[in-house]
């Protein structure tokens, strides 16, 4: 299947801003974060489809992923 | 440390000492308590009843990082409540290290001459100003410190002050001799009523910091200073890109407030980003690091520079990107940056007025996306005093009255800032209940729904909701009141040696032996001093309320305000 995954900050640096992924079915948010070699501490946030998700949860087709290191502001 | 008292009717100073309890408050605290007990809560806010308050923080003028915040309370022209706004710069420090604990200006002057006022450690001077009167903030800074050297504190309004819109700000010099503004609830219209232009601060030969227990203030400063820098949003995220690393993040979240609240999504969002506005910063030898105080360790500002690698602005945050970006579906980033800057030089809120720009769209003032008809709009009409102008500086909502518009994003008069309240829901119960009117600052709950920074509670769902904005409105007022940077409070709320620490910094200072639950009883003072404030000056539950408009669904989750009226009563259940 495919999902898109979305990077924010720091996790660009090295990478992409955006891009498509195959994965197997059944995977994980965390089979992309071992994909892409996320460092796991600077992942503070993640979502499905806009949704704040755990790393255990599991993706469908054509879902987006974003994930984004510690952020602030106001 | 004194109280300096202006009186501007009969152009009088007197130093007067602080009374008892007085002694233990600072910022907000104070400004607060001042204002709910010497104003009049019924008071027109531009007459001679109404008073102007300016307060450093507890720990201002330490070497407590992130301390030097200058409090400025009246009641508010905006809102018609009581009004508390804060900001960094050159001022507050160096009223503490004179020895001033509040600088109160009372009273407006016979006849229509315009002042400025010097403090210096022999006291406040009162002088007539002609020079710089009609002159953008800018200017004034610069000639300012020419006339007096680099090292003065410059605290000004530009023309919307001048003109007494009740959008104005009061513009405080950073150490760079750029612009920080107290922004909110048009308090540069009360100083303006009291005919001042500016105020210039030295602070040589001042009486300086009085420290009790200056070995363990240092011991539990040095905690508190490495716990900002070792967590990572003050530590790392902030200092490279600014605020507005948040645009991503709640586009993504679907909370990114778009074309005046219709939307919680924006298609340009990714080229007015953080991310993108590092990048030109950097092709634009530009700075994307720097404090707007000495003593920030978490330097979340920036100079941002133009296509020439000149300076445009500075100070360039999420809440201005947002609100003349997605809010008026403009995407180009330099364009904001230009309002930005006019925005600071003519000394007006660029919360309300990016509110009272999509109200204008919404009325066909000007079309959406237009992002150089607001640059005109400023520029020729707010800048210059037409009645156009008079009308979009007074803010949102008189906007919307002016032309009928109903869609009119504001709570207590004052302008929402850059979350949507149906897809954020706990910023939303903050909106509706802080005495502020709608504010972010006042309650940050965007900490637990969408960062993930102090544990997380579910943005789409009510529970939990409440609680959390009643504790964040309690907390932020003790960290307001202790002059502290609101970026502090992520390290406060997640690590408890940092908060720690805090307490014992003031008891070290003030020689109390306060406990974390003595702080958070100081902020519930604060919250229900401002309350009675604004229910004698006539306010109610009912105007803790969002607009009726937020019961339509925002996509992209289709997410409503579904709130009742005694739900959120609860906030003050306390
Ligand atoms: S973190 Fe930002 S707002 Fe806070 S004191 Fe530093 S520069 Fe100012």
């Amino acid at each position: 299947m495919e999902v898109k995954v979305k990077l924010f900050g720091d996790l660009r640096e090295g990478r992409f801003k955006e891009e498509k992924t195959q994965l197997e079915e059944n995977s994980c948010v965390i089979d992309i974060i071992n994909k892409h070699n996320l460092p796991l501490e600077k992942v503070a946030i993640c979502m499905v489809n806009s949704h704040v998700a755990e790393f255990g949860q599991v993706l469908q087709n054509q879902d987006t992923v974003a994930f984004s290191p510690p952020v602030g502001g106001m | 440390m004194k109280i300096f008292r202006v009186n501007m009717s009969n152009l009088s100073f007197v130093a007067e000492e602080v009374p008892e309890e007085w002694k233990v408050l600072g910022g907000r605290g104070l400004t607060s308590v001042i204002v709910a007990k010497e104003v009049d809560p019924t008071c027109h806010p531009l007459g001679n009843k109404n008073k102007l308050v300016f307060a450093p923080g507890l720990l201002t003028g330490t070497m407590a990082a992130n301390a030097g915040r200058l409090s400025v309370g009246a009641k508010s022209p905006l809102t018609g409540g009581i009004k508390e706004s804060n900001s960094g710069g050159t001022a507050a420090q160096r009223l503490a290290k004179l020895g001033v604990k509040a600088l109160i200006i009372e009273e407006i002057p016979q006849g229509d001459k315009w002042y400025c006022l010097h403090v210096n450690k022999d006291g406040v001077e009162i002088k007539e100003e002609t020079e710089l009167l009609g002159k953008g903030n800018y200017e004034v800074i610069h000639t300012l410190t020419s006339r007096y050297g680099e090292n003065t504190g410059v605290i000004t309004i530009g023309q919307a002050g001048e003109y007494k819109m009740s959008a104005a700000n009061i513009s405080v010099k950073d150490p760079k001799g750029h612009i920080r503004s107290l922004g909110r609830g048009g308090l540069g219209a009360v100083m303006s009523s009291k005919r001042i232009k500016f105020i210039t601060l030295d602070d040589n030969d001042g009486e300086g910091i009085k420290i009790l227990d200056k070995e363990k203030f240092k011991k539990a400063a040095s905690i508190f200073n490495k716990g900002l820098l070792s967590h990572p949003v003050s530590g790392n995220a902030l200092p490279k890109y600014g605020t507005n690393v948040l645009i991503n993040i709640l586009n993504e979240a679907g909370g990114l407030p778009t074309k005046n609240f219709r939307m919680g999504q924006f298609d340009g969002a990714e080229k007015i980003s953080g991310e993108t506005m590092y990048d030109t910063i950097m092709s634009r030898e530009g700075d994307p690091t720097h404090g707007c105080h000495v003593g920030c360790v978490i330097r979340c500002s920036q100079t941002y520079n133009d296509k020439d690698n000149k300076y445009l602005t500075s100070g360039f945050e999420y809440e201005t990107i947002w609100g003349f970006g997605a809010g008026c579906t403009v995407d180009d980033l330099d364009v904001i940056a230009y309002i930005d800057q006019i925005c600071d030089d003519i000394g007006i809120d660029t919360i309300e007025t990016a509110g009272t720009m999509m109200v204008a769209m919404e009325a066909g003032i000007l079309p959406w996306g237009d992002g150089n008809g607001i640059l005109n709009l400023f520029k020729n009409e707010i800048k210059e005093g037409t009645p156009l102008g008079r009308i979009l500086g007074n803010g949102a909502d008189f906007t919307g009255k002016a032309f009928g518009v109903t869609r009119v994003p504001t709570v207590k008069r004052q302008s929402m800032p850059a979350y949507d309240p149906r897809s954020v829901k706990g910023i939303g119960v903050t909106y509706a209940t802080t005495t502020m009117g709608a504010d972010h600052t006042a309650g940050y709950s965007v900490t637990s729904n969408i960062l993930n920074v102090g544990g997380h509670i579910d943005p789409l769902a009510k529970e939990g909701q409440i609680e959390l904005s009643r504790n964040l409105q309690i907390a932020t007022a003790a960290i307001d009141s202790a002059g502290l940077c609101i970026f502090t409070a992520f390290a406060i709320l997640d690590s408890d040696p940092v908060s720690h620490a805090l307490i014992a910094m003031i008891n070290a200072q003030y020689g109390t032996n306060w406990s974390v639950d003595d702080w958070f009883n100081l902020g519930r003072q604060v919250l229900k001093t401002e309350r009675a404030f604004n229910e004698a000056a006539g306010f109610t539950n009912k105007d803790d309320r969002l607009p009726e408009f937020f019961s339509e669904p925002v996509p992209p989750h289709n997410a409503t305000w579904d709130f009742s009226g005694e739900e959120l009563d609860q906030v003050h259940n306390f």
